[in-house]
């Protein structure tokens, strides 16, 4: 496990489109095996800014890298050693179970070999041997949740990027989601998640909170809690989000 | 004059959404159906907006018929569906000049209705709808339910998908036209809202899990409850996970809520179990049920 | 009729701002009549014809001279039996072949009357008629010049037969062809693309549950296009009187009754189209498979309808453009009235209320 190691390293990065800064000079780390929620309010950046880390999109000016790699000119390495999953596009519904795992293992270039034997653990481990064959548009979200969340971790990445993951799933489900979250960090994953459902902030490391392209806090929930004199992030955030 | 649910059962082909579901809402009531994605809610919703057919039972809105009287009812409800359903194409001014029109009424006539959401909006009232916030078009959405002044309001998860500030503001707004008169039927996933509501049904895979005031319902929790923290969370659920005592356990964002088999719990026991795991920090305290708990100890 | 009026606005409204279909709406229109115009019209350069001269007097020779002075032609082969006409047509080598009858010149003057034959190879149909035409005008001009000089009439009477394509039924209906898809496009796909697009973006369900009628809906959404679709009849019909001079014999009115009937059952077809399917690509996808393929395969417009295996002849009866194109034919070109398209109107008259009919009874006054 690789301690007290940045995999994600941000100076000073920005994001004009015209005049508008859409992210404006950010700066954070994120640790190997961390959790680290990055926050805000619709339209504060956070899209903008996970798009450049993931390398779909390219920095106007400031430094970065991650799992190692530049951003500006090692996009193709970075895109090899991250997961993505995201609330809005997951899985292909048309496709079985199998089948999707099949898709993505391929497209991260695992052999046929490693995709067979990756299968038979995430099937047995979310208990899904009686599904395999079937659609996942079939499966209840809480299911493809969880399965979009093993297959963006089928290829071992560093780290992973969770857009929104859990929105509208049972409280239940989203627990269990968490567990498997929790656990893949304590494997040393590093997971990067953003969100502006609060909840979810709750269980994260560490948290930034993104206002107008800015980062405006940046601690774990408890020290945030403790600085605003709340006893729930979303008051925090109501808090920055109004100033 | 509100809404009466009897013995509703729908389902779609072999899913079961609803199944033998009875509730009463109270003129004047704001009413929270509380549950997640796929529990039936915006099934209930389309049956007693007149768009769905319910395979059995009955229902009535502001005295009509769902089933006979669909025509009255259609004339006194606003309805905002699930996805902020909006002409993108069209300003914001546009589509409340629309809204108004096809309800016979025009803007000005209940302007004093929708005021206090319309103003936020106003500024941007030559913008079109597609290329506003979520916010926004929440609010926008809300306004173009409300014009024709209904008697009652029926909004289906007004609040996914809308950051912290807005959805805030927005159960501000619902209160005040609580005050107006108009009884109020709200749908969400966030267990959070629910307790702004008067009384709210807790709803999972069509059932109804519980009926009652946020309050009330807090307080059938059957078992004392414990945040447990530790330095390491993934090692505190595996540990808590295979302890013998454990009744429930499930994270709560840096805690654990944790429900003891014993009664009462040997708190300085489970201390002693879990540093023996190899836990340190560990801090057990007593803490008050959220509407989150009850749901997830019904629906277990 | 406020709410009515109210939703008519907002229908133009989501037209008038769709830029892309908005091009697409009156652009199409313009650019396929200019395409198929212009590759039918095409003028004929160096042509080559052959010539069979069974007279050889002084009036064929006159006439052969005139024929290959013309730009249009160039005379490649001379014949002497009628025998080798087949051959080199089927060689290739000539376009059409100019047959003069025994004692040309003779018969002009004691009969007042010669014939002279125009065979053309009407494989390419559209070149065959276009070669037909130019050599008449030349046998007319010829005339023209014989009657000056004397009192009495003479009369050539050039006899164009086809040959491979008798009845050459394509030439000249691109017209009432264009026309006839245009309008089916914009009247059927559009209306349903607008009706499903409600469906898909959830403001259906808002509108379900308004007080608004079922056919308040359906003819607000029809209404524009209405609208729309005689600004296209209009201008289609504008471009091919005044760019590709085709002759409208008949009464310009009818015309445009017939269009707005035609309007009407297209809109009922896109209505029909809209309530079984629940996007917008579904709907394209069934008025393009479903309406514009027949619409230009088996209506007539491109393929003869008469050499047609029969199965299909018996298909193209229920396609509604075979009936259009039939009634715009005869009113552009060959100039009749309504009582001469009583049968087609009817037919039209008749599919539309079934269109009508049926879908009104499929709009779902709920969801499913």
């Amino acid at each position: 496990m690789m301690k007290d190691n940045n995999v994600i390293q941000v100076e000073n990065l920005s994001k004009l489109f015209g005049d508008f800064a859409a992210v404006n000079q950010i700066s954070f780390q994120v640790k190997a095996g961390e959790i680290f929620g990055f926050l805000g309010a619709n339209g504060a950046g956070k899209t903008t800014a996970m798009k450049m880390l993931i390398g779909i999109s390219s920095p106007t000016s400031g430094k970065a890298t991650v799992a190692g790699f530049d951003v500006y000119k090692e996009t193709e390495s970075i895109k090899k050693n991250i997961g993505y999953m995201s609330q809005k596009f997951a899985l292909y519904d048309d496709l079985t179970v199998k089948e999707n795992i099949t898709f993505f293992g391929g497209i991260y270039g695992l052999s046929k070999k490693q995709i067979d034997q990756k299968r038979c653990e995430l099937v047995e481990e979310l208990g899904l041997q009686e599904v395999t064959k079937s659609l996942v548009a079939s499966l209840p979200l809480g299911w493809k949740q969880k399965l979009a969340f093993s297959v963006s971790l089928l290829h071992e990445p560093k780290i992973v990027f969770l857009d929104e993951p859990t929105g509208g799933v049972d409280p239940i489900t989203r627990r269990q989601f968490w567990e498997m979250i929790y656990k893949a960090a304590h494997n040393g994953t590093t997971i990067f998640v953003t969100t502006h459902y609060m909840d979810e902030a709750e269980y994260c490391d560490r948290v930034s909170i993104m206002v107008n392209g800015k980062i405006e806090a940046l601690d774990t929930p408890k020290k945030l809690k403790e600085h605003y004199k709340t006893d729930t992030m979303n008051h925090v955030f109501l808090k920055l989000a109004r100033g | 004059m509100g809404i009466t649910i009897s013995n509703i059962s729908k389902s779609y082909g072999e899913i079961t959404a609803l199944s033998d579901i009875s509730f009463d809402v109270k003129p004047g009531e704001l009413f929270g159906l509380i549950g997640p994605d796929g529990a039936g809610k915006t099934t209930l919703f389309r049956i007693l907006t007149t768009l769905l057919i319910a395979d059995h039972g009955q229902a009535t809105v502001a005295g009509y018929d769902v089933l006979n009287d669909y025509k009255s009812i259609r004339n006194s409800v606003g309805y905002m569906p699930g996805r902020f359903s909006l002409y993108q194409d069209l300003t914001v001014e546009e589509n409340l000049n629309f809204f108004a029109t096809i309800f016979g009424t025009t803007i000005e006539e209940n302007y004093d209705l929708v005021k206090d959401i319309y103003v936020q909006i106003e500024p941007f009232k030559n913008r079109r709808a597609g290329k506003l916030s979520g916010g926004m078009k929440q609010k926008l959405a809300l306004s173009c339910a409300l014009i024709h002044k209904p008697k009652v309001l029926f909004l289906d998860e007004p609040t996914t998908g809308v950051d912290p500030v807005s959805r805030k503001e927005f159960w501000e707004m619902l209160k005040r036209l609580q005050k107006k008169g108009i009884t109020i039927l709200v749908s969400t996933p966030y267990m959070d809202e629910a307790a702004l509501c008067d009384r709210i049904a807790l709803i999972q895979d069509g059932n109804i899990l519980e009926i009652d005031t946020p309050n009330a319902i807090v307080s059938h929790f059957p078992k004392p409850l414990y945040n447990i923290s530790a330095h390491n969370m993934y090692n505190l659920i595996e540990s808590l996970t295979n302890y013998e005592h454990t009744y429930s356990i499930f994270p709560f964002g840096e805690f654990v809520h944790y429900t003891d088999k014993r009664h009462p719990i040997d708190k300085a026991s489970l201390k002693t179990y879990l540093e023996f795991q190899g836990l340190t920090d560990i801090k057990i305290e007593k803490t008050q049920p959220t509407i989150e708990d009850t749901f997830m100890e019904l629906a277990k | 009729m406020k709410r009515f009026v109210g939703f008519v606005r907002k229908e133009f409204y989501h037209i008038f701002r769709d830029k892309r279909s908005l091009f697409i709406l009156f652009g199409m229109p313009i650019a396929q009549i200019l395409l198929f115009g212009f590759a039918i019209t095409n003028e004929i350069n160096n042509v080559d014809i052959g010539i069979l001269d069974q007279a050889n007097d002084v009036t064929s020779k006159e006439i052969i001279n005139k024929i290959s002075a013309s730009k249009h032609f160039s005379i490649v082969d001379i014949i002497h039996q009628e025998s080798s006409i087949e051959s080199i047509f089927k060689k290739g080598k000539v376009k059409a072949v100019l047959q003069f009858e025994n004692n040309f010149g003779n018969n002009l003057i004691k009969e007042k009357q010669a014939n002279v034959q125009v065979l053309t190879d009407a494989t390419d149909p559209n070149m065959a008629s276009t070669i037909s035409n130019y050599i008449s005008s030349i046998l007319k001009k010829y005339q023209q010049e014989l009657n000056k000089n004397v009192s009495v009439d003479y009369q050539i009477v050039p006899q164009s037969r086809m040959v491979y394509n008798a009845e050459l039924k394509s030439v000249y209906m691109f017209v009432p062809g264009v026309m006839t898809v245009i309008l089916m496009l914009v009247s059927a796909m559009m209306t349903s693309i607008s009706i499903t697009r409600e469906k898909e973006q959830g403001t259906m369900e808002i509108l379900l549950v308004s007080p608004l009628k079922p056919f308040q809906v359906i003819i607000g959404k029809v209404f524009p296009y209405i609208f729309l679709s005689v600004i296209n009849a209009v201008v289609i019909v504008l471009l091919s009187i005044f760019v590709f001079h085709v002759p409208v014999n008949g009464s310009l009115f009818l015309l445009g009754i017939e269009s707005v009937l035609f309007i009407i059952t297209s809109l009922a077809l896109g209505i029909l189209i809209s309530t079984i399917s629940a996007t917008q690509q579904t709907a394209m996808m069934i008025s393009l498979m479903g309406l514009m393929l027949p619409t230009i395969l088996l209506s007539g417009f491109i393929f003869p309808i008469s050499s047609m295996p029969l199965p299909l002849q018996v298909i193209s009866n229920i396609i509604p453009a075979k009936w259009f194109i039939i009634i715009v034919k005869g009113i552009m070109l060959k100039g009749i009235g309504i009582g001469f398209v009583l049968k087609e109107t009817f037919i039209l008259l008749l599919m539309t209320l079934v269109f009508i009919g049926v879908s009104v009874k499929k709009y779902k006054i709920r969801l499913e």
